[in-house]
């Protein structure tokens, strides 16, 4: 069978579709940061597709990809450090009970 | 000595303010103090040697071909240069009244610094609060002063003119938690400000049409050129440019003369001078007596050959001087406080300069044409000389006087004769010489300004005559009030004495320069022109005003050397012209209504309003606006931030919509 590049973005698109519901429907931080990583691989998986098929001769959406997961495991370290400190501090990770934020 | 050892009389006092400023506070009070005076002693042994060698010495260019004594320029680099043409020069030029006046500087601020010793102290000889600060002042007063009188430039002059200025403010304003001194410092200082600013615009006006701020170039016949010629040239080269019918150098110089008369305390700029005795008296003999309010007269001195040539300016001068000397002299007359009355008599003195400067013009103008010689210059910085002495004698008196009694009013004094009879002496000795009796140094200057006077015109020569009978009544009605009248009523827990030995030596020293100094050669020595003038005792004048004094002196003894009805009774009399004397004839009420009614309220508080209400106003509604505005969003931020995320996607998803609508369209 031979693949199309509708058939990667299709399945990228729905990846980042249940990023988006779990961003703004889940009330636990650490299922918000997973939502987020979710969005972050359906566009790095775009990347890779786009580079492959329209301009297969160029590296670049490649090397973007391995930037982008880079930086990605970084801001995730850095993410949950927030939450724990969060947590240790409120003794909660409800994003709705954490509204301190605020005017 | 090379005259180059100028510098270190200017740069030690600068280095004694820097060092005890900043160090003094880790020593000891008494330890600063004695530091203060052991370098103020090298200074003047350095300025007596400087002076003396430019004097009396030869071969360092300080005589021309013909013998005249001209201005040696010791060293002048520039300074600032912002063009080829206009740089600015700071250096150090010596010519017969700066060599005289760094004597007068260095003895009168020796005597001061070793009596200060003594007088800020308590009578347990513990030292004041502020010690430190006091000496640190008195170098850079020291400091500035010097620097002031070799200049070599109307802008290094004018830049030292106030630091003299800020000087005398830190000194006045020295008990700076009293009031009264406070704003006395003060007014001195805004006063002269005032001053200085018109003498700012002297200097620009006289510089910009000559086209130099030098003194070699405007003034000063370098390597034996005639100085008058360098000032008729310097004035040539304005073009007889004019300003509502007076040339603008006359101009320029009356400014000048205003910014001297600031600091000088002329009429109507006088009133700082009795307020600023609010600072310790050693500070009012050094600063108010005898060297600060002569740097106008100094000024004018420096620029007399200009002045010669403006007559316009000459006569302002003369006038101010006379109507000053005459009126400071009433006003002193009637003082009851000893400091009050020995300012205005030092306003008078001064005038007496200026006016003796101004009358030179007369006999002594343009040479060539009346044939007569500068006496009346030569008269003035003699009499700056000798009155510089005796001046400071009588304010150190005075401030013996006042740290034995713990008070300034004549009042409390009466018959301290008995208690203090060194200083007592001192004091006649004082009285003597300001009074003009021969052979002590007040009779020799103040007679060659008589003469001077006169050969001006006979009404002049009268009317100072006068002015000096004034000077002998009220100094004797001082002394008499003070050391006689009635027996002392002792009130404090000790009797008034003898001040201790470092306040006593200066009174001794200065008394013995005030016998000896009327014998200096000054007319051989300060010329205008550097030339011997020959002048002779003219015996009509010094009999006649000798004869004034004496009468002056007798109506005095007989008014107050013993209690008596005879001043109430005048008082009581006269009493609306001694008010108003008493009120010195009510100048400060005058400035107090000008600046008060007049400008703070007719002129400033409308520009205030201005400025608050329709300035300020408008900003103050654009932020009021801001704010309001950004009160009324800002409940958008609400914390949660899934909201946020709402929004953003809203936002996004409807931008990608408009894009695609645009897209397809």
């Amino acid at each position: 069978m031979n693949l199309t590049l509708l058939m990667y973005l299709v399945p990228s698109l729905i990846m980042f579709g249940c990023g988006v519901y779990g961003f703004l429907t889940r009330k636990n931080m650490i299922a918000i940061m997973i939502s987020l990583e979710l969005m972050l691989n359906s566009v790095d998986l775009n990347f890779v597709v786009f580079n492959r098929y329209l301009f297969p001769g160029q590296m670049d959406g490649m090397f973007f990809t391995l930037f982008a997961i880079a930086i990605a495991a970084a801001e995730t370290a850095v993410a949950l450090a927030i939450i724990i400190n969060v947590f240790r501090v409120a003794r909660k990770v409800d994003i709705n009970e954490l509204i301190k934020l605020k005017f | 000595m090379p005259l180059s050892y100028t510098i270190a009389v200017i740069a030690i006092p600068l280095f004694m303010f820097f060092f005890l400023g900043l160090a003094g506070v880790k020593m000891g009070r008494k330890l600063t103090g004695w530091l203060g005076v052991i370098g103020m002693l090298i200074t003047t042994i350095l300025a007596y040697g400087v002076a003396l060698t430019y004097f009396f010495g030869t071969g360092q260019g300080q005589l021309a071909a013909d013998g005249a004594r001209q201005a040696v320029v010791v060293f002048n680099p520039d300074w600032l240069s912002f063009t080829k043409e206009l740089v600015v020069r700071m250096g150090i030029m010596l010519d017969p009244i700066a060599a005289m006046m760094l004597i007068v500087i260095t003895t009168v601020s020796m005597m001061v610094h070793l009596y200060s010793i003594g007088y800020m102290s308590d009578h347990h000889g513990h030292a004041e609060k502020g010690y430190q600060r006091y000496y640190a002042f008195l170098a850079l007063f020291t400091f500035s002063m010097l620097g002031l009188v070799v200049a070599t430039n109307l802008f290094q002059i004018f830049i030292f003119f106030e630091m003299v200025g800020v000087s005398s403010y830190l000194l006045i304003g020295f008990y700076y938690q009293s009031p009264a001194a406070v704003h006395a410092s003060k007014k001195a200082f805004i006063v002269t400000r005032l001053a200085d600013l018109f003498f700012l615009l002297g200097i620009l006006i006289l510089s910009y049409y000559t086209g130099t701020f030098d003194f070699d170039k405007l003034v000063f016949g370098a390597n034996g050129a005639n100085s008058l010629e360098v000032a008729q040239s310097a004035i040539s080269t304005a073009g007889g440019a004019t300003f509502l019918g007076c040339s603008v150098t006359a101009w320029a110089l009356t400014f000048i003369f205003i910014g001297g008369a600031g600091k000088s305390a002329m009429y109507p700029l006088h009133i700082w001078l009795p307020d600023a005795m609010e600072g310790p008296t050693p500070v009012s003999a050094l600063i108010h007596a005898a060297t600060m309010v002569v740097a106008g007269v100094f000024l004018v001195a420096r620029l007399f050959p200009l002045y010669v040539i403006e007559q316009g300016a000459m006569e302002i001068i003369c006038v101010v001087g006379a109507f000053t000397a005459f009126y400071a002299a009433a006003i002193a007359c009637v003082q009851s406080d000893i400091k009050r009355a020995l300012a205005f008599s030092t306003i008078s003195q001064i005038a007496f300069m200026m006016t003796s400067l101004a009358v030179s013009s007369a006999d002594g103008g343009l040479i060539e044409i009346h044939g007569g010689h500068g006496l009346g210059y030569m008269a003035s910085m003699f009499h700056l000389f000798t009155h510089a002495m005796f001046k400071a004698l009588l304010f150190l008196c005075a401030g013996a006087i006042i740290h034995a009694v713990h008070s300034n009013e004549n009042s409390d004094m009466h018959g301290l004769h008995k208690f203090m009879p060194i200083t007592s002496f001192a004091f006649l000795i004082g009285c003597l010489a300001i009074a003009g009796i021969p052979p002590f140094a007040g009779f020799w200057s103040k007679d060659e300004i008589l003469v001077a006077c006169y050969s001006k015109g006979i009404g002049w020569g009268i009317w100072m005559s006068m002015v000096a009978g004034m000077t002998a009544f009220y100094m004797f009605r001082i002394y008499f009030l003070i050391f006689h009248w009635k027996k002392h009523e002792v009130h404090t827990e000790h009797a008034p004495a003898d001040q201790p030995w470092t306040m006593t030596l200066p009174l001794i020293i200065l008394g013995l320069i005030s016998i000896i100094a009327g014998f200096a050669p000054a007319a051989k020595l300060l010329g205008w022109d550097g030339k011997d003038l020959h002048t002779q005792l003219n015996w009509t004048v010094a009999g006649t005003s000798v004869l004034i004094a004496c009468v002056g002196i007798g109506l005095a003894f007989k008014m107050y050397y013993k209690e008596n009805e005879l001043p109430d009774k005048l008082q009581a009399r006269f009493s609306g012209l001694w008010e108003a004397a008493y009120r010195r004839f009510y100048m400060d009420e005058l400035y107090q209504f000008i600046t008060h009614k007049v400008i703070f309220q007719g002129i400033c508080k409308p520009i205030a309003m201005f400025d608050r209400g329709i300035i300020d106003g408008f900003f103050n509604l654009l932020a009021a606006a801001t704010g309001r505005a950004a009160y009324g969003i800002r409940r958008l931020q609400n914390g949660s931030i899934q909201s946020y995320v709402y929004v953003y996607l809203v936002g996004a998803l409807a931008l990608a919509l408009v894009t695609m609508v645009c897209v397809l369209i």
